[in-house]
């Protein structure tokens, strides 16, 4: 890359795999899952906080001289609530159907882990570009995940990909339902997210030995 | 009755953590033993029974569409809802602090079981969310907001002390060696979650269809028939349907 130095695209590419925030971090996990039941979803809730992790990080990195370490967690709070509230007024003039259905987890990106571990672990003691960077690549990884766990979700459970039959009609039997294949309407419940993680968790760590906890 | 009804509607239905996935994180990161998921889970209950009433003042007088009609005929037409994240957030932060230091004052003890865990919970989503959801569900009193609050922190004391007793128990287990620790924790809270979907019919099963029949005595017959079919059939289905209303209606 020759935008980028080696140690730039490090900060982009290493949370996409081996320190992903969600299976290996832990971070976030909070307000993402419940949206994962389609694709769509899932990618707009990974864009906005792409947004906000990005913008946040930077913004705090600029203010990291300023901020009192006795307040920070108020000052980091108030700073993600503003970009989350101009995340959901822009969600809201321009895609009201989607807003509507995301609800209440844009409002709780503000405590989504994963935007005040990266603001506490790197933006407060990093430049601003750099900042950028790992919020950029921090958000990346959650969003692979969030749209692995969609696509499946959507797939199986209602045989749809971002809307579109891609399986045939279930009404109509065409395509695989021709062939007496059924939706398996419990992947679009709850407790499937979790196991659908549980399940990207287990096979990245027995592709990764050095990964596995004790 | 409405304040039963939303009691065990909150423990068991919705719970935070089986329906909603709220607090997931610290769920997944405080659960190791069971001693310190209590303490979490009492300062969660807490927490959630301060400041679910307060945000539902600040809802109701501040922010709602008309709210703030009290300061004058001329404020009827404002529409503060967009500010009541930053709002909510700020109350919960200061309500945390507020909680931490009132209670190091007057009850050293307490302040030793909770202390370390206070901090934490302001960006707990379970807190936060307790706020959103009780806005969006339009909840009417501010007794019930109480309750509310009360309630879910129960659930979610519960969730958290229910997977910490199971990961005590399967450290003795012969678990494959990619799944250990946070793997098979998701797989154990995605199977406790479909026990905890069981309560679905509690308190709202079939509710849509009922009283259709019900009103109609020539239905008398079909309807046996109609609940055994619903029974066989249409569990599944059933379930997904009220998940994604209340979706929709939050």
């Amino acid at each position: 890359m020759g935008l980028l130095s080696k140690k730039d695209s490090r900060l982009i590419l290493d949370p996409l795999a081996d320190n992903n925030p969600i299976t290996i971090q832990v971070l976030g996990i909070c307000s993402a899952l419940a949206i994962t039941a389609q694709l769509k979803a899932s990618i707009v809730m990974a864009v906005s906080v792409m947004v906000v992790l990005g913008v946040g990080n930077v913004v705090i990195s600029l203010l990291r001289n300023v901020i009192p370490g006795k307040i920070r967690i108020i000052a980091q709070l108030i700073i993600v609530a503003a970009l989350v509230i101009i995340v959901d007024q822009v969600l809201k003039a321009f895609a009201y159907e989607l807003s509507k259905q995301l609800s209440v987890f844009i409002g709780l990106i503000i405590t989504n882990c994963i935007i005040m571990g990266r603001f506490e672990a790197f933006a407060l003691a990093n430049k601003p570009w750099r900042s950028f960077l790992d919020g950029i690549g921090n958000a990346a990884g959650y969003g692979l995940i969030l749209i692995i766990v969609g696509f499946f979700r959507e797939l199986l459970g209602s045989g749809t990909l971002l809307g579109f039959k891609v399986l045939g009609d279930p009404i109509a039997k065409t395509g695989l339902y021709a062939l007496g294949y059924e939706n398996n309407g419990f992947m679009l419940l709850s407790p499937m997210a979790l196991i659908v993680i549980g399940i990207i968790i287990w096979v990245q760590r027995s592709r990764n030995k050095e990964l596995i906890e004790e | 009755m409405e304040h039963i009804e939303l009691f065990f509607k909150s423990i068991f239905i919705d719970n935070m953590i089986f329906a909603t996935f709220l607090g997931m994180c610290s769920y997944l990161a405080v659960s190791k033993k069971v001693s310190t998921a209590v303490g979490l889970g009492a300062a969660v209950i807490f927490v959630l029974a301060v400041t679910v009433p307060i945000n539902w003042l600040l809802d109701q007088y501040l922010l709602k569409d008309g709210a703030l009609v009290w300061l004058g005929e001329e404020y009827a037409d404002y529409n503060l809802g967009f500010l009541s994240f930053i709002l909510f957030i700020a109350t919960i932060a200061t309500m945390v602090q507020l909680v931490e230091i009132v209670v190091e004052k007057f009850s050293p003890s307490l302040y030793n079981s909770l202390g370390i865990f206070l901090p934490l919970i302001a960006v707990n989503c379970a807190i936060l969310g307790g706020s959103l959801f009780m806005q969006s569900r339009d909840i009417p009193t501010l007794g019930l907001a109480l309750n509310y609050g009360v309630s879910s922190g129960i659930g979610w004391f519960l969730a958290i002390l229910a997977i910490a007793a199971i990961r005590e128990k399967i450290r003795y287990s012969n678990v494959p060696a990619p799944l250990r620790g946070l793997g098979i924790t998701f797989i154990i809270t995605g199977l406790m979650a479909i026990g905890f979907m069981s309560f679905g019919g509690m308190l709202t099963g079939g509710d849509e269809k009922k009283p259709s029949l019900d009103s109609d005595p020539s239905n008398i017959g079909v309807k046996t028939e109609q609940i055994q079919n619903e029974n066989t059939e249409e569990t599944a289905p059933a379930v997904s349907v009220s998940e994604v209303s209340t979706l929709t209606k939050q």
